[in-house]
């Protein structure tokens, strides 16, 4: 454990968090046939996800419902036991069982879940949750009016203010974006250095989602946070995280700058998720559309061989079938999991 | 719009519960639906799309009550019938037959226990009690098939098919009767974004080949700026702007259609600083007075908070209407 090196300067943007190889499988219940055969099925949610969340960054993962992303955030948040790979955490590997070890974990990684109306106890008070996580990060200070000073200013840094009234309120008394920002303040009780944001917005009006992500964002600016977004979303990453990454099926398949992505999408899944996405500038063209593919994704027990994104690829080749394609970098900083870009053609086939 | 008006809506009120713990869930509704139109109906949750729908089909539970207003559907070439006024067997047969609705979360609707096929052929069933029982069956295959299902998935059972298949279902079962109107309450909004744009792309193409209109409700408005002909938007339990889809996206002349218009980030385009709309929308208990919106609104002046705008043109000769003392 190297939680004696948190009071790390924080500047520069150095990695903070970083998976390397980050596998998980469920097993399936196994049936009588099961048994039989002396088979053991799995559930490939996550397979070899590599990916480094810097310090003063959002790092934006999108993919679809059941892609995996919020099993690569519990696996980071160290709530589910990995099945290959290491997480490190400031530099070294880190392996949090439970008890005191998970404890100085979660005092630098926090989770912050989607639904605000389940995260927070409803039989509590707004100062019940936020004293109960200072107190067990050990940042309450010493007497009550510290106390009380602390609970205003994590309230203030959420932008609930003034923190007094807001402070003996039950969740049921708030809006959804405030019982979301008391979910944050009670993240940042911890003082971490990592967030870990689950769809944080996906269950709010639309109207409070943007005020929500530019708290966020004003966070990680004067907090120096490193954050993890997670969203099915992909326009709000382009307007959120500096960089994203784009899951399908388990696997990373697209890396980069987030505007590269979003405006040069190189993976025929990005593309297809790009084409799908909602936008209004395309009433006009509606008509000369191509088609950019179709289908559902793939069962994740029997997952595809080769690239698991093949059989609903319209650019599939015959070596998409067997092979799994390693990253391909791009310009900028860009990468692809996909054989289109393996040696010359790339500059050509990412037009 | 020059077609003919299929559905009429005036002044239409709803409370939730009565006396003095009542709530004005939607307050004098007036909207028309014209014939082989989709009409988008936006708004944030509580602000009472959903009670429209609900209302507008009768399918409104207590503690909602209907307090006033008229819904009006015109049979083509016949006299308008009064909906409010139907009796249940005259409701019985006026739904699905003429107006079917596909609701939220509907691919959880379907019942675990029967197989698509029996639920498929329940429909025709209950309405076309002469039709035989082969016919019944091929004509359950065709409507899977309309929506893109391959017949042999008849047998199947819910659990066997995907969210978007059981989702697509749902509309098939919709489109059983050939209604006149569909209400599609968030149809797609548990589906995946590529999901939701083979639906939606399908049920455009379905709309041009057999003609029926659709009333299309959903929060997202990027979504019915690209899918709908008219968009009304609603807030506090009042439409505060109807216009042409394109019309509301150049020129939205409500602060609030604004405001929502730029609360989703673009996916192309400059990226710009975006704000949202500050303050969250109101709880129907402890409604504004005047403007619904004005607590929150950066454009708030005198009258604002004091009088209720009323839903009107803005200028002239324009086919738009807005409910905001700027333009009155």
């Amino acid at each position: 454990m190297t939680t004696e090196q948190t009071a790390d300067v924080r500047t520069g943007t150095d990695v903070v968090l970083e998976a390397r190889g980050v596998t998980k499988h469920f097993p399936v219940r196994r049936t009588a046939g099961d048994l039989l055969a002396r088979r053991r099925r799995t559930v490939h949610a996550v397979d070899d996800v590599s990916l480094e969340l810097r310090r003063g960054t959002v790092t934006a993962l999108v993919g679809e419902s059941g892609s995996g992303k919020s099993t690569v955030a519990r696996l980071l948040a160290q709530l589910y036991p990995l099945t290959a790979g290491e997480i490190h955490l400031g530099g070294s590997a880190v392996k949090a069982g439970r008890g005191r070890s998970f404890r100085t974990y979660v005092k630098q990684v926090q989770l912050i879940f989607q639904d605000p109306f389940a995260s927070l106890n409803p039989v509590h008070t707004v100062r019940y949750h936020l004293t109960r996580a200072l107190k067990i990060h050990g940042r309450a200070g010493s007497g009550d009016a510290e106390l009380e000073t602390n609970l205003a200013a994590l309230l203030e840094r959420v932008q609930l203010t003034p923190p007094h009234q807001f402070l003996d309120k039950f969740p049921h008394e708030l809006s959804g974006g405030q019982r979301q920002r008391v979910a944050i303040a009670r993240a940042l009780g911890a003082d971490p250095q990592v967030l870990l944001a689950d769809e944080p917005v996906s269950m709010l009006d639309v109207s409070i989602r943007l005020g929500v992500l530019n708290l966020l964002r004003d966070l990680k600016e004067r907090l120096r946070l490193a954050i993890l977004y997670i969203t099915h979303d992909i326009a709000s990453a382009r307007y959120f995280a500096d960089t994203t990454l784009v899951m399908y099926a388990g696997r990373l398949v697209e890396g980069g700058d987030s505007e590269q992505v979003t405006q040069h999408p190189a993976h025929p899944y990005t593309q297809l998720l790009i084409a799908s996405a909602p936008d209004p500038d395309r009433v006009a063209d509606e008509a000369d559309q191509e088609e950019t593919g179709s289908g559902e994704p793939p069962s994740l027990i029997t997952p595809p061989a080769g690239c698991r994104f093949h059989p609903r690829c319209p650019k599939a080749m015959e070596r998409c079938r067997t092979e799994l394609p390693p990253r391909f970098g791009l310009a900028d900083g860009q990468w692809a999991a996909c054989w289109l870009y393996d040696g010359t053609s790339a500059q050509e086939a990412a037009k | 719009m020059t077609a003919e008006p299929i559905l009429t809506i005036s002044g239409l009120n709803v409370d939730y519960g009565t006396g003095t713990s009542g709530v004005h869930a939607l307050r004098d509704i007036d909207l028309t639906l014209h014939r082989g139109e989709v009409l988008g109906l936006a708004g944030e949750s509580g602000s009472g799309k959903s009670t429209l729908a609900y209302a507008v089909t009768r399918l409104l539970s207590p503690p909602g009550v209907i307090t006033g207003g008229d819904v009006h559907y015109h049979r083509p070439g016949a006299e308008p019938v009064d909906i409010l006024a139907l009796t249940p067997d005259e409701l019985r047969a006026f739904r699905w037959q003429e107006l079917s609705i596909v609701f939220q979360g509907a691919m959880n609707s379907l019942n675990p226990v029967h197989t698509v096929h029996s639920q498929l052929t329940d429909v025709l069933k209950a309405h076309r009690p002469d039709m035989r029982q082969a016919d019944r069956t091929s004509r359950a295959g065709e409507l899977l098939t309309l929506v893109g299902i391959s017949a042999d998935r008849l047998a199947a059972y819910p659990h066997q098919l995907s969210g978007g298949m059981r989702q697509r279902v749902m509309i098939a079962m919709a489109l059983a009767l050939e209604p006149e109107i569909v209400i599609m309450d968030e149809p797609t909004t548990a589906l995946d974004v590529v999901m939701q744009r083979q639906i939606l792309r399908k049920l455009v193409q379905l709309r041009e080949q057999l003609s029926f209109s659709v009333v299309f409700i959903t929060h997202d408005i990027s979504l019915l700026i690209e899918f709908s002909d008219r968009i009304a938007i609603m807030y506090g339990g009042r439409i505060v702007e109807q216009a042409g889809a394109a019309e509301i996206y150049r020129d939205p002349r409500h602060p609030y259609s604004d405001g929502l218009l730029h609360s989703f980030p673009a996916l192309h385009g400059p990226r710009r600083e975006l704000t949202g709309i500050p303050g969250s929308p109101p709880h129907l208990s402890a409604m504004p007075a005047g403007c619904a919106f004005h607590p929150r609104c950066g454009k708030a002046f005198e009258p604002c908070s004091e009088r209720v705008p009323v839903l009107a043109a803005p200028d002239t000769g324009q086919d738009r209407e807005v409910a905001c003392w700027l333009h009155h």
